[in-house]
């Protein structure tokens, strides 16, 4: 039970990474901000300067 | 686990692969089972990673599991950071799965199915995986440096100019050959284009809802948009039973190739949390779920693969793409063995990621193994075709004939019997007007898809669901690699061009942002334009000429390994590198020299442009010699470079065995870990 619970948790954190949710959550624990529109667009504005994730072929 | 036990298992998965390649190998005159492809591909993974990335990780680069990574050692939150192996993992994976591994083995399927899948297997063991994972563990040990930052200065600035540009070429012809594939799969397709038109407006709803409505919720929202997609594919069948609906989304390879230059340029140029992320989280949640569900699908049904071992084209007379097996099939397929851009994200986001190098060998040559096994499910998937109705969906008109009676004459005397009348029943059945002449590997993909979700779900009253399923998998994770890819080209253009006049290097400056972005449409579309006009159907000219930009750049990744290889004094095990590096030079340099200078026509650009110069002069004839030339020079410019960078490593190997430059590698010292076990 507790390895299906681990091997769950471990999958949720990957979709989370994977989606950029756990990026956004870092990005308001960084700069002390609540979950709004506001910060969610500075979030991207951070994101936007730097240089693409490349998606291979 | 009990060493006797360890080793008993061991013996038998040595000797059950031993046995499935076997089978695969000499199996011949019946159709064979795809669970002997499953069973030798899961062996082969299995010990390739347990003896020979062990081998790799301790006796070459000895991994260190107390020195610290530059996730520990220079952790902001942001790009730096200790995450767990298997989030890695799976983030790494969902980087470099694309359409590549689906669309090569397909095309490749030309030959049988033997040639493909034989190299997908030791192509990815010997060669694939083990340049990412190198490559990953190198950047580690240099704070996540950049390929290009490592052959610069590892082989010189040579080294790191050409890598550069082949990153640039690379993707100029990724883009053009991607984007042909996607127009080659959607044109006279009307439920196919709506479906597709569709997943816009969906990203764009995403984009919306995530900044205003739920800001950063994207599991929730990639959700929505996943049925969102279902009901526009269930949308599209009645669209395409409407006669005037039907009528304005029936686009002919022109029409879709101009609404794909207005995409990508709107997408690079708007904001990316519009349009270009939403679409990303939308196509990996596909492209995940898709992965899996065909996976267990043919574990589940095991389908007979129809496709003979070898078929007649082996010597080359192919009509999906002319050259014979060596070295074609070793450029048609590269995602699945070994793929240059690969490097690039192993020493990208991934390397700023990993908590302990002992990862680097589950991340980098663990995700390469299961990009392979989703090549040998693309080469079930196409194989379980009937051959005749796999060679009519990929030959071009050009090649079997202009109508349905014609290449049905054609493909039947080749051997591969198929009739008119099969065409028509399975044009229908996937809710298609034809499936002739749908060149590029993802309509005969989708169609092996369809073929095979049909049989494990809902039977054959759905497959026109699951077609367009397929095609809607493909084209959206496609589009995703053309804005992403768009975007980034424009940065790197951006980045040179900075050098020059510094306001174009700003990001965030509009004039810069359209500059460049039309600039890289209009370079990837000159390419996309021309195949799209190739009376050849394209893909015969701009697969290879992608083949060969990937493999010159794994053999650029493959060079700055044995050169630190040899740098780090382990010159006795540079094979490791240097043999793969000696096939992929072997294999590219005799590719491009029949692509340039091979005198039939359908194989050497020059030849056919001087068979277009022979011939009766049409209004295209003076655009199609020049494009010939065009496709030539292109491929003698990257071998050029490539040679460049060989020269320059060989330099370097001999400099250092020789005794006359020093052997210093310009790695990070050493720092202890400080991460405790369950951090990590």
């Amino acid at each position: 039970m507790i390895q299906i619970r681990n091997a769950m948790r471990i999958l949720i954190s990957t979709l989370r990474e994977i989606f950029d949710e756990a990026a956004y959550e870092r990005f308001l624990e960084s700069t002390h901000a609540a979950r709004s529109s506001t910060s969610y667009a500075a979030f991207w504005r951070e994101r936007e300067s730097k240089r693409p994730k490349p998606r291979c072929c | 686990m009990n060493r006797s036990l360890s080793v008993v298992l061991w013996v038998v998965v040595s000797v059950l692969g031993t046995i499935a390649t076997a089978v695969v190998a000499m199996h011949r005159s019946e159709p064979i089972n795809a669970l002997w492809l499953v069973t030798a591909a899961t062996c082969c993974y299995a010990l390739g990673y347990r003896f020979y990335s062990k081998f790799i990780a301790a006796k070459i680069l000895a991994v260190d599991a107390l020195r610290a990574t530059p996730a520990e050692r220079l952790e902001n939150g942001r790009d730096f950071l200790v995450t767990n192996k298997w989030v890695v993992f799976g983030h790494h994976f969902a980087a470099i799965a694309g359409p590549g591994p689906l669309v090569g083995p397909v095309l490749a399927a030309q030959f049988g199915y033997l040639p493909g899948m034989l190299w997908v297997l030791a192509g990815a063991v010997f060669a694939g995986c083990v340049q990412d994972f190198v490559i990953l563990l190198f950047s580690v040990r240099r704070d996540g440096k950049s390929l290009t930052e490592m052959a610069k200065e590892e082989t010189g600035v040579v080294g790191g100019v050409v890598a550069y540009a082949a990153v640039i070429a690379i993707l100029i012809i990724l883009l053009a050959v991607i984007a042909l594939v996607v127009v080659n799969a959607l044109k006279d397709s009307p439920w196919g284009t709506f479906t597709i038109a569709m997943t816009i407006p969906i990203a764009l709803l995403m984009g919306f809802y995530l900044r205003r409505i739920r800001p950063g919720k994207v599991l929730e929202v990639s959700v929505l948009g996943f049925v969102l997609v279902l009901l526009a594919i269930w949308g599209g069948q009645s669209i395409s039973q409407h006669s005037g609906a039907a009528h304005v989304f029936t686009l002919s390879a022109q029409a879709l190739a101009i609404s794909i230059f207005i995409y990508a340029f709107a997408a690079s140029v708007m904001p990316v949390w519009l349009l270009l992320a939403p679409r990303d989280y939308l196509s990996t949640f596909v492209k995940l779920g898709t992965i899996g569900l065909l996976g267990a699908g043919i574990v589940a049904i095991h389908p007979t693969l129809h496709m003979p071992a070898f078929t007649r084209f082996v010597d080359g007379t192919g009509p999906v793409f002319s050259g014979k097996i060596f070295p074609f099939a070793f450029i048609t397929i590269a995602c699945g063995a070994i793929s240059g851009f690969h490097s690039l994200i192993s020493s990208g986001t991934t390397p700023k990621l990993i908590a302990r190098e002992t990862e680097t060998r589950m991340v980098g040559y663990g995700a390469m193994m299961a990009e392979s096994a989703v090549a040998v499910m693309a080469i079930i998937a196409a194989c379980v075709l009937q051959p005749g109705v796999y060679f009519a969906i990929n030959s071009p008109a050009g090649i079997v004939g202009q109508t349905a009676a014609a290449a049905c004459s054609t493909i039947s005397n080749w051997g591969f019997p198929v009739t008119a009348a099969d065409m028509q029943g399975l044009a229908q059945a996937v809710g298609e007007q034809t499936l002739f002449n749908r060149t590029g590997g993802a309509p005969a993909f989708a169609v092996g898809m369809a073929h095979i979700f049909s049989q494990s779900l809902g039977g054959g009253t759905v497959m026109a669901l699951w077609y367009h399923f397929a095609v809607m998998f493909e084209a959206l994770f496609i589009l995703t690699i053309l804005d992403a890819g768009t975007r980034v080209a424009r940065f790197m253009i951006q980045d040179a061009l900075g050098h020059i006049y510094k306001p174009l290097g700003r990001t965030s400056w509009y004039p810069s942002i359209i500059f460049t972005s039309a600039l890289i449409v209009a370079a990837w579309g000159y390419f996309l334009w021309q195949g799209v006009k190739d009376p050849l159907g394209g893909i015969n000219s701009l697969w290879p000429l992608f083949g060969i930009a990937n493999q010159l750049l794994a053999t650029v990744a493959l060079c700055v390994a044995t050169t630190i290889i040899i740098k780090m004094h382990r010159a006795r095990y540079a094979a490791v590198t240097l043999i793969p590096l000696v096939w992929l030079v072997a294999v590219t340099f005799t590719a491009s020299w029949h692509k340039i200078f091979d005198p039939n026509p359908r194989i050497g650009f020059v030849a056919q442009a001087h068979a277009l110069a022979a011939g009766p002069p049409t209004g295209a004839t003076a655009r199609l010699i020049f494009n010939n030339r065009l496709d030539a020079a292109v491929t003698a410019l990257l071998l050029v470079m490539v040679a460049l960078v060989l020269f320059e490593s060989a330099r370097q190997w001999i400099g250092v065995l020789s005794g006359r430059r020093e052997a210093s590698v310009k790695e990070t010292p050493f720092v202890m870990t400080r991460l405790t076990e369950e951090r990590a």
